[in-house]
């Protein structure tokens, strides 16, 4: 397997196929400790302590009358700032990372299923394939997609042409052309660990399902979707956070109207006087909500028993 | 059959495959786009097709015919190695302990690997901008390469467990047991028989560290200061126009690792067939 496949087995909480890992016998002692140390001091110092540091900095207060001066201080006024005036940024950047998720879901399981059972000798071939874009930088594929996108482009000139779009529209600019961005960018995140989970999955149950006289759909959702559970809830992980926090998509492929949480963030820290605290406070507000929706998400879809 | 009746049942017959080859083209088109638009004769942005005198070779002939193009590649080039060293290493060691050992707080170092992988990208860069201005200039720590190589680090580091995590959990524990029996100490045990299984997972963590560093924009972004590594360098100049040489390096590094990959599968495949 190649590396990013690893995301998949991993992500997916990779197990051994006889059942649960097993628990490790050696005990602790100095081993243990000298094996962590460097590693655990190199999160917390990297991690922990910069996160500590911004927390501060969302807490600041400005002296009064020098703006881009603070003093440490336990003050909640940039979360109020950050929640009051950048709603619809923030409720912006989760619809369009939930809807992003859904379409790669629903663009990813076809090709792990095929890739899982159908593909054959082709297996290899179509899991390079699935890797290989990453390797173009991201920031190229995206630019790539707004000349796919653009109003001379293919897709728009074809839409018109069909008449399914009228001679104005345009989807450069739109939230639609940010959404397809974030699909396309996570894609392979999607794909990745749901083909991990099924192809670990033994094909003879789907058959039995089909010996049990449950039609195709009724297999697939009884049978195959719950067995692949692990793999969508890695999935989905691995596509919404980083959608979530994006802006690069925003900026390359959207307009004033379509920006993200991202977007307020880097424009806070780098284009504003004094934004730090503002940004600070962004940064932990989404940083607790993906928390939150991550937490209550795998407790409701974590189990065994989901349909 | 009718033909209608037939085409229908070739169809239905490989519905699943044949969206699955779609879905593959829909992630090839910008990889192709990239690649024609490193052809293109363009006059002021390589954004439009200009038939007048292209498709072109010059683009590939001066690769380097940018200012701070390839010194670009030469910095994402580093930071990816270095970053990718340190954190194979240390994220090695931690996988081991995580995996291996019963300790106090095994939860929380659980807990601690995985909360920044679960962190947006933007996030970790705004934190580590506020503690390198706010606390590491005091220590002379200027933003710039190193501050970008501490930073790639630690975001790979997590990767780094998990990846090495899973292949520990999945091998067979009689393996090792059958090298006691034999009277190996755990010191032979562990040289001889756990590192070389555990190896492939190592190797891999090491590619998807340096695939994710060489390709990281968000959080270098944050951390770089004046220093400029590849996808920074092709970001910035989209304002004024990218030129058709980040198309050049862009597809050429596709290119390689698709080659590396395909490398990689062969020895593979070929270290497994005679067990099998």
């Amino acid at each position: 397997m190649t590396a990013l496949a690893h995301i998949g087995s991993t992500g997916a909480g990779a197990q051994t196929p006889g059942g649960p890992a097993p628990e490790p016998t050696k005990k602790g002692g100095i081993t243990a400790y000298l094996l962590l140390l460097p590693g655990v001091l190199w999160l917390l110092v990297f991690f922990v302590a910069p996160m500590a540091q911004l927390a501060a900095v969302s807490l600041q207060s400005q002296f009064p009358g020098y703006p881009g001066y603070y003093y440490r201080d336990v003050n909640f006024g940039s979360y109020v700032t950050a929640m009051t005036e950048y709603l619809p940024q923030f409720g912006r950047s989760l619809l369009f990372a939930g809807s992003a998720t859904l379409l790669a879901f629903v663009l990813a399981y076809p090709l792990a299923y095929a890739m899982a059972f159908k593909a054959g000798k082709w297996r290899g071939l179509m899991m390079i394939c699935v890797i290989a874009p990453f390797f173009t930088s991201f920031i190229l594929r995206t630019i790539a997609w707004r000349q796919i996108l653009a109003d001379e482009g293919p897709v728009v000139g074809a839409l018109k042409w069909l008449h399914v779009m009228p001679s104005s529209g345009r989807i450069t600019e739109t939230g639609f052309a940010v959404v397809a961005g974030l699909t396309y960018n996570f894609l392979p995140f999607m794909v990745l660990p749901i083909y991990a989970s099924l192809e670990r999955a033994d094909p003879k149950i789907i058959e039995a399902g089909g010996d049990l006289y449950a039609n195709g759909l009724t297999t697939f959702r009884r049978v195959t979707l719950p067995m692949s559970m692990p793999g969508v809830l890695a999935g989905t992980l691995l596509t919404f956070i980083p959608a979530a926090g994006d802006y690069v998509n925003a900026e390359l492929l959207g307009s004033d109207s379509t920006k993200m949480v991202g977007n307020v963030i880097e424009s806070q820290f780098f284009k504003v006087l004094g934004g730090f605290p503002v940004a600070a406070a962004l940064s932990f507000t989404l940083m607790a909500v993906i928390l939150a929706l991550v937490f209550v998400y795998v407790r409701r879809y974590g189990t065994e028993e989901l349909l | 059959m009718t033909t209608g009746q037939k085409l229908r049942f070739w169809i239905s017959e490989r519905i699943v495959m044949i969206i699955a080859v779609a879905v593959l083209l829909y992630l090839f088109l910008p990889v192709a786009y990239t690649f024609a638009f490193s052809f293109n004769n363009y006059r002021k942005s390589n954004i439009a097709w200009n038939p007048e005198g292209s498709p072109t070779l010059k683009h590939w002939q001066d690769p380097c015919g940018v200012e701070g193009i390839c010194e670009s590649l030469g910095t994402s080039i580093r930071v990816g190695f270095i970053a990718t060293l340190a954190a194979t290493i240390l994220g090695t060691m931690l996988a081991f302990a995580l995996v291996r050992h019963k300790f106090k707080g095994r939860g929380a170092g659980n807990m601690l690997v995985f909360i920044p992988m679960a962190t947006p990208e933007i996030v970790l860069g705004a934190s580590l901008l506020t503690i390198f201005v706010q606390g590491f200039t005091r220590i002379g720590l200027k933003l710039g390469f190193w501050t970008i190589v501490l930073a790639h680090i630690m975001f790979c580091l997590s990767f780094v467990v998990v990846t090495v995590k899973a292949r520990l959990q999945s091998l067979d524990p009689r393996l090792e047991e059958a090298a006691e029996d034999l009277y190996a100490d755990a010191r032979s045990t562990f040289w001889r028989v756990t590192f070389p299984l555990v190896l492939p997972g190592i190797v891999s963590a090491a590619l998807l560290s340096f695939s994710l560093s060489f390709d990281d924009f968000i959080i270098t972004n944050f951390v770089s200061g004046n220093e400029s590594t590849f996808p920074k360098f092709v970001y910035v100049s989209y304002l004024r126009g990218i030129p058709a040489q980040a198309n050049v390096i862009g597809f050429s590094m596709f290119v390689i690792a698709v080659l590396l990959v395909v490398v990689g599968q062969v020895i593979g495949s070929r270290r497994r067939s005679p067990s099998s």
